[in-house]
């Protein structure tokens, strides 16, 4: 709204801006705690393997060792495993995407889907089954996911609608009804169409089912791909932001999300001009389950992982770090691709730190300060609009001199 | 020299696209009663809240007793025996009276509240200025002119001197008024300043010893209100001549609009039914005013109306087609506007700009969306009109997010939105709540051009004045029922009085 302003007064204009600015801040202030997590660690276990070290090289050490493969990410690993590392990178962003719109587009509508896990669990399986059991083309499987996301959110939203159950209750239990009935469904004692007793997994896309796995695509560099043949990504992550795009469209753009969003800032009011809140409940719900079962179609699809419905009894976290992603880029659409990208960055980049001096966790702590921090972006928010105020009030100053 | 217990000098507060003080200077006299008048987004309140330590002006110097002194923030103004009674009070609703007197300034023994101690201090107090109160009482079980004796209470317990009112009378019955105006008097007497805020002439006539203007953030002066008359308080405050009754021409109502019969309504706090069996009828070219102390049915009557709430028995006609059962969208569509009573609640999405607020119920209309994507600039150029048409003032026009706008400004863009549907009837319900003289004068020039176009208008208020001064018929409203209906030009406020009190009805 505020870029259209073409009024000479500023304060609207740089909202935006200082909205990006302050994410960034927290980023960085993230980064910063994390480097201070890393520095008391590695001295801890430094100190304990009973070696002499000055702090100096406690310093080196904690910068090469562990900063820098978590700022590089991906990028840190060794010129032959690069590709790789940046493909975990991109094909773990895809479906953090798709959670994080999720919860953010729920959000606008004033809901809070803490549902999304088990959206994705339900998406995860409508999706293999699709391409498993039936046999189906990868973009019938992720439609299928999509499917089974709406019809698991559709339910909290309906509850919420017209029972007025609190909708965060109602996806809590849906996530572990989801959970526990896609495992059995999975497995039916060894002998599901999609079990391998052998691995005890779902099997494989690429032996079971190839046409369910979604294209790839590579990146020239000096005349040669740069991922490795055997590890190319997947197209998920592009399907992933053209959503988001389209998301940002239909919330900015449409009468549709005009309607919505009329809803999550006054109920009442919207109430009052005719828009049927009941019917928008409903309906941001089912598209946030959407989003969060078709996030689970961009991962299951690529085929670089099977679903364990013996190991997976903790609900995926991909559905609860949406809320992260949401949080962090503020519920603007097009923040969710950065802020997803850059958790899957870092958690990338953990794995790669020196395991005996410090646990990949400590990515989990930085993308978790930057979170808690967000909380105070609306401060940081205030605080870098008053400066850009003071700037160019001494411009305005300046101009009159 | 006069004995000046708080100075305010050359006070300038700047707001990012407004100035809200601009060099503005307050003096107030020890012992006397200085009211503050402006319209609304004049700058009082801002004003206020640099004397009670929420804002730092830009420039300008406070002084207490002839020093200077720096408040930065309440803390320091309670320091200095500056207490305030905000406009919407600050209790806590399940406390009791007595708790909510003395919290944050509990007495105590040992490690438990003297409560003995408190109740003894707040029951001679209360009796020292008359200010009946049950201290044992809950706060959400007494009335709104109780809950005003409790922050009033609260001040005199913290030993202030200055007494600041925000807007104290806007939510008081007459009589709580008159009782409010005796307890100022009061005060004064015990050598109190007392700062009122407010935009009712007739009040500072009638309490205020001297009153400084605002207007549009600039200081405009101070008069000896026993010198000055009411016309030309309101020319400075409004920068020229209002016209304080309006005027309007005779009518001879048309077909019937609006036909309501036997509706019930059941309540939503008690038992009882809101609205019980009550029947009226609205004809073109027609103001019905439905009068009562707020309570007594009018907000549910208006909701069944519009569609808000459903009601259990009764009709509801529009222009002859059964609405009973319509959705608020149908009745919208068939010729029903509606200013509704909370302006925050229902009339605007304060988190929405200026401009989304102007087509909440317009835009699916093909002007301002082509395949469902809204047309901004259609959005924009239709609300950029209206402000223009209808004098909605805001800091960046269109694109002013709501909330950041002045009440008399929200309501207007509200006004101007309802009126520019079109309608066949318009419900005004409070049109004018907490308005100042210019915008009252402004809406009730709308309201009875709608009249004159040959709309029929349902009006719902509460101030006697505006009542007598708008509308052609009467309905006065007592416990969900209709108990009289009077033709303005043959009755008056008394008669109307014992009415709404119940203490009369017709047979």
């Amino acid at each position: 709204m505020a870029k259209k302003n073409k009024s000479p007064r500023l304060s609207g204009a740089p909202t935006g801006l200082a909205s990006l600015l302050a994410s960034l801040v927290c980023v960085l202030a993230g980064l910063a705690f994390g480097f201070v997590v890393l520095l008391i660690l590695g001295g801890i276990t430094m100190s304990q393997s009973g070696e002499e070290f000055t702090f100096g090289h406690l310093l080196a050490t904690t910068w090469e060792q562990g900063f820098k493969p978590i700022v590089q990410g991906g990028f840190y690993s060794k010129a032959n495993m690069m590709g790789m590392a940046v493909r975990m990178e991109i094909l773990q962003a895809a479906p953090l995407i798709m959670t994080g719109l999720s919860v953010a587009f729920a959000y606008k509508t004033g809901l809070f889907n803490i549902g999304a896990a088990g959206q994705y669990t339900v998406g995860a399986f409508l999706a293999l089954y699709c391409a498993i059991v039936l046999k189906m083309p990868w973009w019938v499987c992720l439609i299928a996911s999509g499917l089974g996301g709406a019809v698991w959110g559709a339910i909290p939203g309906i509850f919420k609608a017209y029972l007025n159950v609190n909708e965060v209750i109602t996806a809590i239990m849906f996530n572990w009804i989801g959970l526990y009935a896609v495992n059995p469904l999975i497995y039916q004692g060894g002998n599901g169409p999609m079990f391998n007793l052998k691995t005890t997994k779902t099997f494989t896309l690429k032996e079971s089912a190839p046409q369910a796995l979604l294209p790839t695509f590579n990146v020239n560099v000096g005349g040669k791909g740069y991922f490795g043949k055997l590890f190319m990504p997947t197209i998920g992550i592009f399907i992933a932001i053209g959503i988001a795009v389209l998301i940002w469209v239909v919330i900015n753009k449409t009468t549709f999300g005009y309607q919505l969003k009329a809803c999550g800032f006054n109920k009442n009011a919207a109430r009052y001009a005719g828009i049927n809140e009941k019917t928008n409940i409903v309906l941001s719900m089912t598209i946030a389950g959407a989003l969060a079962g078709i996030g689970a179609g961009l991962f299951y699809l690529s085929g670089s992982k099977e679903w364990e419905p013996l190991v997976s009894t903790i609900l995926p976290a991909v559905g609860f770090n949406g809320i992260s992603v949401a949080l962090l880029a503020s519920s603007n659409p097009i923040g969710c691709v950065f802020s997803a990208i850059f958790i899957s960055h870092i958690t990338v980049g953990g794995g790669f730190m020196t395991a005996k001096l410090f646990p990949s966790e400590v990515s989990d702590i930085i993308s978790g300060v930057v979170i808690y921090l967000c909380a105070f972006s609306m401060l940081f928010r205030g605080k870098i609009l008053k400066l850009f105020n003071r700037k160019s009030g001494t411009q305005r100053k300046g101009d009159k001199a | 020299m006069a004995d000046y217990v708080i100075e305010m000098l050359n006070i300038t507060k700047e707001f990012p696209g407004i100035k809200a003080n601009d060099d503005v200077t307050l003096q107030l006299r020890r012992g006397e009663i200085h009211a503050l008048l402006g319209e609304n987004g004049a700058g009082k309140s801002t004003l206020m809240s640099v004397l009670f330590g929420l804002y730092q002006p830009e420039s300008g110097i406070i002084k207490k007793d002839g020093q200077v002194v720096k408040i930065n923030n309440p803390n320091d103004a309670t320091a200095l025996h500056i207490g305030m009674v905000h406009q919407h009070f600050k209790l806590v609703e399940c406390f009791t009276v007595l708790d909510n007197i003395i919290l944050g300034a509990e007495p105590t023994k040992g490690l438990t509240v003297d409560r003995k101690a408190a109740r003894k201090r707040v029951v001679a107090l209360s009796e020292r200025y008359g200010l009946k109160v049950d201290p044992d009482a809950k706060i959400e079980d007494i009335s709104v002119g109780m809950q005003q004796r409790v922050e009033i209470l609260k001040m005199l317990y913290r030993d202030n001197e200055i007494l600041i009112f925000d807007e104290p009378t806007a939510v008081l019955t007459p009589q709580e008024i008159d009782e409010l105006m005796e307890i100022m008097r009061s005060f004064k007497k015990e050598g109190k300043s007392i700062l009122f805020i407010t935009h009712k002439l007739a009040e500072i006539k009638a309490v205020a010893d001297r009153c400084s203007v605002l207007r549009k953030g600039k200081y405009m002066g101070t008069v000896e209100v026993a010198d000055t008359s009411v016309e030309e308080m309101s020319r400075l405050m409004v920068g020229r001549d209002v016209q304080l009754v309006s005027h309007k021409e005779e009518q001879t109502p048309g077909k019937v609009i609006l036909r309501v019969e036997n509706m019930t309504v059941p309540s939503r706090v008690h038992s009882n039914n809101a609205v019980k069996n009550a029947s009226l009828e609205v004809r073109e070219g027609e103001i019905v005013c439905l009068a009562g102390i707020e309570g007594n049915g009018q907000t549910e009557f208006v909701y069944a109306l519009t569609g808000l709430e459903k009601m259990s028995a009764g009709k509801i006609y529009l222009d002859g087609k059964d609405v009973t059962h319509a959705s608020i969208r149908e009745r919208n569509s068939l010729g029903l506007s509606h200013i509704p009573e909370d302006r925050h609640k229902h009339g605007l999405v304060l988190d929405y700009t200026l401009q989304n607020n102007m087509v909440l119920q317009r835009f699916r209309e093909p002007e301002f969306q082509r395949l469902g994507f809204i047309r901004e600039g259609a959005v924009r150029e239709y609300s950029d009109r209206l402000s223009q048409q209808y004098d909605v003032r805001s800091g960046q026009g269109s694109a002013t997010i709501t909330r950041s706008m002045s009440g008399g400004n929200q309501q207007k863009a509200i006004v101007a939105r309802e009126i520019d549907q079109n309608p066949q009837l318009l419900i005004a319900v409070q049109p004018t709540r907490g308005l100042d003289v210019g915008a009252i004068e402004y809406i009730h020039k709308q309201i009875i051009a709608q009249r004159d176009a040959g709309k029929a208008v349902l009006l719902v208020s509460l101030e006697l004045d505006e009542v007598m001064n708008l509308s052609d018929r009467i309905l006065v409203m007592y416990e969900g029922e209709i108990v009289g209906e009077f033709n303005p030009k043959t009755t008056d406020v008394q008669t109307l009085g014992l009415y709404m009190a119940g203490a009369k009805r017709a047979e």
